[in-house]
């Protein structure tokens, strides 16, 4: 069965990607498509030294490399593979904006590899070595087979196969790189190896995992705080940092022969001059804009240090928390509480970036379905802008409704609940295996926090709705004309309101 | 949870509207023109394109009023002088309607569960389980139809809607009501007349078990309990619906032209890739003599001509007799006759009469004249329902729908879609395989595959080198472009043993089964 949910999870990738991708056809920047291909012609022809720096034969301003090494080397490797399908593939100059059906098939193929190899794999080690919780998760499980009783091992493997394919099939993952085009894959499924790894209290692997995903894609910055829990001693502290720094080092090795490449490098993949947001993005800053102009009244470097001090302080409790008193179980509480802080609060955020805290989340899911996939639903809608912009619309509806009606099917959200207790409030037909063997009490129970999670029910609902009537509206119905951005800034706030609820509420499950 | 894998399927479904469509696609945006711009005198004689109108009447009413709808997506389509016209527009649109119609599929697919779990007929102890019960595995065989979603949603067709039809129909028959039986089979005999090849069965079951009173009690025939009654009211149905669909073009005396459109048998004995059927085993039989006439240089004065004569598509045999329309429908006819005589021994049998429709449809397949490799699809989708009831026609079940959804892989070469009709495959079968396996309790075999046996498992694996071969090796050898026949040669010739093997295995099966059989025991 795992292998069937898998190859779902595939088919569904590949569909996604007979889509347009992001700049098809709209010269003359084109899109993050174009970026990507841009990346392996130069790491393809020029030498390592001239990557970060502007040449005459490297326009920075034309789509530069600002991501970290690790992200080069990969385009160097799907450089050489182009190179040798097609030389006109990555033929620096001549090459600006190539697109063709053979081409568009190789950078579609080259990121279901890095799926394959990298994110699905790293997805099943997580669920499928996991051994806590299970207990917890199996409660939210929705499977209605009365006729046998699964043997606890058994069980186990079905809670932990569903909630794989729950994560693979997550939509705006799946969107991002296969409709949209980047490889965010690769560093979110290093970030999930590495969680699971702290899990499994292999922590050399897990920092070495996470040093590779640190140097695949810079936003990967906001976690590393969370490393020092697992330190309980001062010989470990040692190894650690020592294998943090053996990573690093490796990583950067190419670039260490002289110190203006590194500072190059870095600035780079810090920059400062590009202003607090781009587009509309549903964080912080963004909203406040509506009110007032920051960008008026602040320079992007002071902005930059509200972002920071604002940002840290946002950070600050989860992190104590999770230094003074480390759990296990919290640790993941703790990677969506600072990732989400970073989206919302700090300087230069894409709305891409939301998947970093999507991915944890989806991580987090089974334990607590309803507030997760709430959180999922809102991340991929408040992404809608982007995608239409790409022309990825019956890709997000289709994908979007596929992942609804797949967790209705598995988990217990208690959708159906509120059905059956609107009619009449005593549980006389709780057909749940797990109430076979349950007491009375348990279910009275289970009334009780019913009762406490029908008002959230029914604001879940509302939400939902609330996303569907905006989708429908920014799809059929033109903006007003003295307001062109009107549906992606309400698009951009109404999601930011929710992310804001979602920060306080998983702080508080937290602490 | 029924609607619930609809609308899964769906979603996959939307997600393939940018794929490739062939030029099925142009076909039914012509009629869409031609039935939207023209009048009804001259739908059956508009020849601007080389697509000319060749379903029966009631699919051009149904072109008609989907034209309607295609006015708001883009009016353009709806001009018959706009040859291959395919904007953004026109594709969502003839994907979508293809989408909408297949939901006559779905309702279909449900009667027939809801028959299946109220009847009794299959007892089982998995009906409590939600994934595992019979009607659960019936509606996810029958809705993601790997077969189904490669012909209708990428090549595009619109089998969906018209099996959908047929399933209603049959669902009728089982339920016993037989005049609306008769009514849906008309309708689906008017919007595709390929139906016609199931007729028989249709025919031979209403006379002997709805006509005759008391069928039921005994199998020799009492001529003296015929009711004419029930005859009259069976025929009345059918004329109506015949009736309305031609009653036009017998006012407008343009008959001869329509059944000149409906039955053109100027086409070859083959479709341009051979079909998987005894003419494609017959055709690669008459290469094998010449290639070994060659060899042993009897025959020198054959063109190298012959040999790439499977793209055109006539194909003149040298060394065997030349095959005409006539020998194919006799031995169309002679196939099914016994399959017939077998259904009009057991009166008010259902499951025969769907296994009969079975046969009729294979055995049109195997010896029919010009047959699609798409008609595969009228045998899997009725034997899906035998094959959650009998362990022995889920064991044909599932080596069928591997080997037929397999031949359908030349339908669509383009790169894109190569991964999809991969994953489909392998999705739909080896759910088939374990869900099957595991509803009839079946051991795990450490050798074969669940439910075949070792010579069906050696077949079936069969196909993963003869698909690397033909997508790998091939064009590393750089062959392909020499022999672009090859690979279709190879596939089809290789399916047709797999289904000659299933037509003869499953004909014996039906000859021998015996009248007891039906009301299975509990398992």
């Amino acid at each position: 069965m795992p292998f069937l949910l898998i190859l779902v999870a595939v088919l569904l990738r590949w569909c996604v990607s007979l889509h347009p991708y992001s700049g098809q056809n709209s010269p003359p920047m084109f899109g993050d498509y174009e970026a990507q291909r841009h990346w392996m012609e130069i790491t393809r022809i020029l030498p390592l030294q001239d990557w970060y720096y502007n040449t005459s034969e490297n326009d920075l301003m034309y789509w530069g490399l600002d991501y970290p090494p690790l992200t080069a080397y990969h385009s160097l490797l799907c450089g050489y593979v182009a190179d040798f399908l097609n030389p006109e593939f990555v033929a620096l100059g001549a090459s600006r904006g190539y697109e063709s059906y053979e081409h568009k098939l190789f950078m579609r193929v080259t990121v279901l590899i890095a799926d394959l190899f990298i994110y699905i794999p790293a997805v099943w080690w997580y669920f499928c070595k996991k051994q806590s919780d299970h207990q917890n998760v199996s409660r939210n499980l929705r499977d209605g087979n009365t006729y046998s009783v699964h043997s606890v091992k058994e069980d186990k493997a079905l809670t932990s196969h569903i909630s794989m394919y729950l994560t693979l099939i997550y939509p705006g993952l799946i969107l991002i790189d296969h409709g949209h085009f980047q490889y965010n894959g690769i560093s979110l499924g290093l970030t999930i190896a590495a969680v699971a790894a702290i899990m499994q209290g292999r922590d050399l692997i897990a920092s070495v995992l996470f040093c590779f995903s640190v140097n695949y894609k810079q936003m990967r910055k906001c976690l590393p705080k969370q490393n020092p829990f697992v330190m309980t001693g001062l010989i470990k502290l040692l190894s650690l940092a020592s294998v943090v720094i053996v990573t690093f080092f490796v990583i950067w090795f190419p670039f260490l022969k002289n110190v203006d490449l590194v500072v190059q490098v870095l600035h780079r993949l810090f920059p400062l001059a590009r202003g607090v947001f781009e587009d509309k993005v549903s964080n912080v800053w963004c909203c406040l804009n509506v009110i007032c102009k920051f960008r008026n009244t602040f320079t992007n470097l002071q902005m930059a240090n509200v972002c920071l001090l604002v940002t840290l302080l946002a950070v600050l409790p989860s992190s104590i928390d999770i230094l003074l008193r480390p759990r296990s179980h919290k640790f993941l509480l703790s990677v969506i509480n600072s990732s989400l802080a970073f989206f919302l609060f700090s300087f230069q955020v894409h709305e891409k970036s939301i998947l970093l805290v999507a991915v944890p989340v989806a991580l987090y899911l089974p334990i607590e379905p309803l507030p997760c996939f709430w959180f999922l639903y809102i991340s991929t809608f408040s992404m809608l802008p982007l995608l239409l912009k790409d022309g990825l619309l019956i890709s997000y509806i289709a994908l979007t409704v596929f992942y609804s009606v797949s967790i209705m099917l598995t988990l217990n959200l208690g959708l159906r609940d509120l059905l059956r207790y609107s009619v009449k409030c005593t549980p006389q037909d709780a057909k749940t295996k797990q109430s076979k063997f349950k007491k009375q009490e348990k279910i009275s129970a289970e009334t009780q926090s019913f009762v406490s999670k029908k008002p959230l029910l029914v604001i879940f609902l509302l939400s939902l709705a609330g996303c569907w009537m905006l989708t429908i509206c920014i799809a059929t119905v033109g903006p007003p004309s003295q307001y062109p951005d009107l549906f992606p800034l309400l698009i951009s706030v109404y999601s930011c309101v929710h992310f804001l609820g979602f920060f306080i509420y998983f702080n508080y499950r937290q602490i | 949870m029924f609607w619930s894998t609809v609308a899964l399927i769906l979603c996959v479904k939307l997600l393939l509207i940018p794929s490739y469509h062939s030029t099925d696609f142009e076909v039914h945006r012509n009629w869409l023109a031609i039935t939207h711009s023209l009048p009804i005198s001259e739908w059956y004689q508009e020849a601007t394109s080389e697509w000319t109108l060749d379903y029966p009447p009631l699919f051009a009413w149904f072109e008609f009023i989907l034209s309607y709808f295609a006015k708001y997506f883009d009016a353009e389509m709806l001009q018959v002088k706009n040859l291959n016209y395919a904007s953004s527009g026109t594709i969502l649109f003839q994907r979508l309607s293809v989408i909408v119609t297949d939901f006559v599929f779905a309702y279909g697919t449900r009667e027939l569960c809801s028959y299946l779990s109220s009847s009794g007929i299959r007892k089982s102890s998995k009906w409590g389980s939600r994934w595992g019960s019979p009607a659960a595995i019936l509606q996810i065989l029958l809705l993601g139809n790997a077969g189904l979603l490669l012909v209708d949603h990428i090549h595009f067709q619109y089998n969906g809607f018209l099996l959908g039809l047929l399933l209603i129909s049959v669902a009728r028959v089982l339920q016993g009501k037989c005049l609306m039986a008769s009514f849906w089979f008309a309708v689906l005999l008017n919007l595709k007349h390929i139906f016609i090849y199931v007729a028989p069965a249709y025919f031979v079951y209403l006379l002997r078990s709805y006509c005759f009173l008391g069928a039921q009690s005994s199998s020799l025939v009492q001529w003296r309990s015929f009711s004419p009654a029930r005859f009259a009211k069976l025929g009345l149905v059918v004329a109506y619906v015949f009736l309305v669909s031609f009653g036009p073009f017998i006012v407008l005396n343009q008959l001869p032209q329509v059944f000149s459109r409906l039955f053109p048998f100027k086409r070859g004995l083959c479709h341009a890739y051979w079909a998987p059927n005894i003419w494609a085993l017959y055709n690669i039989a008459d290469k094998m003599a010449i290639i070994a006439g060659r060899q042993l240089g009897i025959t020198s004065n054959v063109s190298a001509a012959v040999m790439t004569g499977g793209l055109v598509q006539e194909y003149n045999h040298v060394f065997l007799p030349e095959i005409t329309p006539r020998t194919t429908f006799l031995c169309t006819l002679l196939s099914v006759l016994p399959a017939l005589v077998k259904l009009w021994c057991c009166p008010g049998n259902p499951y025969h009469f769907v296994r009969c429709i079975v046969l009729c449809a294979c055995g049109s397949f195997m010896f029919g004249w010009h047959v699609h490799e798409k008609a595969i699809l009228l045998i899997i989708i009725p034997l899906s329902f035998m094959a959650v009831i009998w362990k022995k026609e889920a064991q044909m079940y599932v080596f069928l729908a591997t080997v037929g959804h397999y031949s359908l892989f030349p339908l669509l070469f383009t790169a894109f879609e190569l991964p999809i009709k991969v994953l489909l495959l392998v999705l739909h079968s080896s759910y088939a395989f374990f869900n099957l396996a595991s509803l009839f309790d079946m051991k795990k075999c450490s050798l074969c595959l669940p439910l075949l046996s070792g010579l069906e498992s050696v077949y079936i694996l069969g196909l993963v080198p003869l698909f690397v071969f033909e997508n790998v090796i091939l064009p590393l050898l750089g062959l392909n472009t020499r022999l672009p026949f090859l690979p279709l040669m190879l596939t089809s010739v290789y399916c047709a043993v797999g289904v000659l093997y299933f037509w003869l295995k499953y004909y014996w099966h039906f000859l021998t089964t015996s009248e007891v059989n039906h009301k299975r025991k509990a398992h």
